[in-house]
């Protein structure tokens, strides 16, 4: 580096006061503080994920639960890993529609001339996520766990499982934020993805053993993908064979996020 | 890159043929700039002019279709990250986040600068204190005033104590007394040796503030020069002076053509003269007092933009009146 253009030895400023570890990494992290505390700061937007697998519980357990199991605990021991993911899985939606309006505030100016990656941003809400996915199973596993709910597997296992639905989770999130980016209106994100849920989490083994379904419908519950999470889940929660279902599970979710995050990631780079 | 080694010891700032289309817009058609190190450039122009495109372009923000420029010496093209090191950006629109506080605004910039958690507490603090918003630190910029919020965006744009900073219309919509505070700090800026670009549409403040001053027109510079200069082309301040009792202002118009030697021009209740330099204000005060005359508007002004505008174009619409965004 050339003298002249060294910049002004600068009063109180020392090397020290500079961190240089993985910057790449330390910019998503940093941002992701940013998504946080503005999570933290609109605390109404964990209502839903709070409310939504309570009264869910509420109207399967006690509503269908008899009809559909012949007492209600066992239907709870059955459905909640469903509902768990249900939850988690509507909830990665709202990451498209928050992006795409975020991207248009005034600080992603001032992000686009600091000497940081276009992704970090990006990234940084993507990590954010994680946290409130976290939040949101464990507050539907406390729910169950109020209602009655009882894991008869090892704690390791259990947290297996609690982590199986969190990356499910965030490879997912990925298509609700290459929607996000191109589509035009940040509303019609919502109703795509909701959409696009719905025959992924009703049209699975969630709800009721795919046994009892009619063979065309068997057909779709048997490659859905939502199925074997479900499955593997609960096997992990409740006892039951994991291997095949988690496996399926694991390779599904990893080609989501191999076809969606770089989609994902350049159509944010032409936006942001 | 002989020529670069040049450019890059002489110039914080060398743009050559700088050229942008928005669609049908051709917003800058071969704009070539030079700001020496530690001096302050100002661009003048209208609405729709092409300067928040360029500053944007010189920011890294926007890469331009044609022409090439280096900050600091390095290339805004093939070195983005390297000019976003030495630059600090002050948009014409606030750049915080609305639902963060000052400081965490503030605090978050310093971390992407790759401060310590510490070091970039204390600059944040620095800052605040330096532009009067240790109160409303810790309250969310959302409910900042204008002023608030456009001095912490300026505060936003120094955490990294840049070389060379960028002001997009920095006082357009402040209050007189909050134009004056923006242009201390500007001065302020220069003493540390640091460069600025100023955008503005006023030729009053790229008087007061800049070594030099563009003219930029419908995306082109069609004038380039110290304020003197171009000061020399547009004509010189016009001397106003209102008097508290109309009846005076038949008084006051004599007076003026004497001290200045020309008939002043007399319009709703004041008469104005075009003068060549400040004595004359002098004059004009000491008459007033020994005759007791009362006034109620005493200015020695520079003509605006429109006439700035009409001089150098001979057109008489210099704002086309667009609406940017
Ligand atoms: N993103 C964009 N898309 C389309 N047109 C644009 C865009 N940005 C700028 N323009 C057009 O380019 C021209 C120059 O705009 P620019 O914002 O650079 O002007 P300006 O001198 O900063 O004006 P102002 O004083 O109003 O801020 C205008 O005609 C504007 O409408
Ligand atoms: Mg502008």
């Amino acid at each position: 580096m050339s003298n002249t253009l060294a910049p002004r030895p600068v009063p109180g400023t020392v090397d020290a006061d500079r961190v240089t570890w993985w910057p790449w990494l330390r910019h998503a992290l940093v941002l992701s503080g940013r998504s946080v505390t503005k999570m933290m700061r609109h605390p109404e937007q964990f209502f839903d994920v709070t409310l939504q697998p309570a009264l869910f519980l509420v109207i399967f357990v006690y509503v269908l639960g008899g009809a559909i199991s012949g007492n209600t605990h066992d239907y709870l021991q059955f459905v909640l890993p469903g509902i768990m993911i249900q939850t988690v899985l509507f909830s990665t939606v709202s990451i498209g529609v928050n992006l795409s309006t975020d991207i248009k505030e005034g600080v992603f100016d001032r992000f686009r001339s600091l000497p940081i990656p276009r992704s970090a941003p990006l990234v940084g809400a993507t990590i954010a996520e994680c946290l409130r996915y976290g939040i949101t199973i464990v507050v539907s596993l406390a729910m169950g766990v109020l209602m009655g709910f009882r894991t008869s597997t090892s704690p390791v296992s259990v947290l297996l499982g609690m982590l199986m639905v969190l990356a499910f989770a965030w490879c997912l999130c990925w298509v609700s934020i290459w929607l996000g980016m191109i589509v035009r209106e940040a509303g019609s994100v919502q109703g795509l993805g909701f959409l696009a849920l719905f025959p992924l989490t009703f049209g699975s083994s969630m709800f009721a053993s795919a046994d009892t379904m009619p063979g065309w419908l068997q057909t779709w519950v048997k490659i859905n993908p939502v199925t074997h999470l479900t499955d593997a889940v609960r096997g992990l929660l409740t006892g039951g064979p994991v291997a095949e279902d988690a496996t399926i599970a694991a390779l599904t979710s990893a080609v989501i996020l191999a076809v969606f995050a770089p989609l994902a990631v350049r159509a944010y780079r032409r936006k942001a | 890159m002989a020529s670069t080694v040049v450019v890059m010891t002489n110039h914080a700032i060398h743009a050559e043929g700088l050229t942008k289309r928005f669609g049908e817009t051709l917003a800058l058609d071969g704009v070539d700039l030079s700001v020496p190190h530690g001096t302050v450039l100002g661009v003048l122009g209208p609405n729709g002019a092409g300067k928040t495109t360029a500053v944007r372009i010189l920011a890294t923000l926007l890469q331009p279709d044609a022409g090439s420029a280096t900050v600091a010496g390095h290339d805004v093209l093939r070195e983005p990250d390297a000019v976003r090191r030495a630059i600090g950006l002050t948009g014409q629109y606030a750049a915080v986040d609305e639902q963060l506080t000052g400081r965490e605004n503030l605090v978050l910039v310093g971390r992407l600068l790759d401060l310590t958690r510490a070091a970039a507490a204390r600059r944040a603090e620095e800052l605040l204190e330096q532009f009067g918003l240790t109160e409303a630190a810790d309250r969310r910029t959302r409910t900042y005033s204008g002023g608030m919020r456009r001095r912490l965006d300026l505060a936003a744009s120094l955490v990294g104590r840049p070389e060379v900073i960028y002001l997009d219309e920095p006082t357009t919509g402040l209050d007189p007394s909050k134009r004056e505070d923006m242009w201390d700090v500007v001065r302020e800026l220069t003493l540390q040796g640091t460069t600025v670009l100023l955008t503005t549409q006023y030729l009053e403040e790229a008087d007061a503030l800049a070594d030099a001053i563009s003219v930029f027109d419908r995306g082109r510079v069609i004038a380039h020069g110290t304020p003197d200069e171009l000061k020399a082309i547009v004509g010189g301040r016009t001397l106003r002076v209102r008097p508290a009792d109309p009846v005076d202002l038949a008084d006051v118009t004599a007076l003026l053509a004497r001290v200045v030697g020309r008939e002043p021009e007399v319009l709703k209740g004041h008469a104005s003269v075009p003068v060549e330099d400040s004595a004359a204000l002098a004059a004009v005060v000491a008459g007033l007092d020994a005759r007791g005359i009362d006034v109620t508007e005493l200015a020695l002004e520079l003509p605006d933009l429109d006439e700035v505008f009409f001089t150098l174009t001979g057109r008489n619409e210099s704002h086309e009146m667009e609406n940017v965004r």
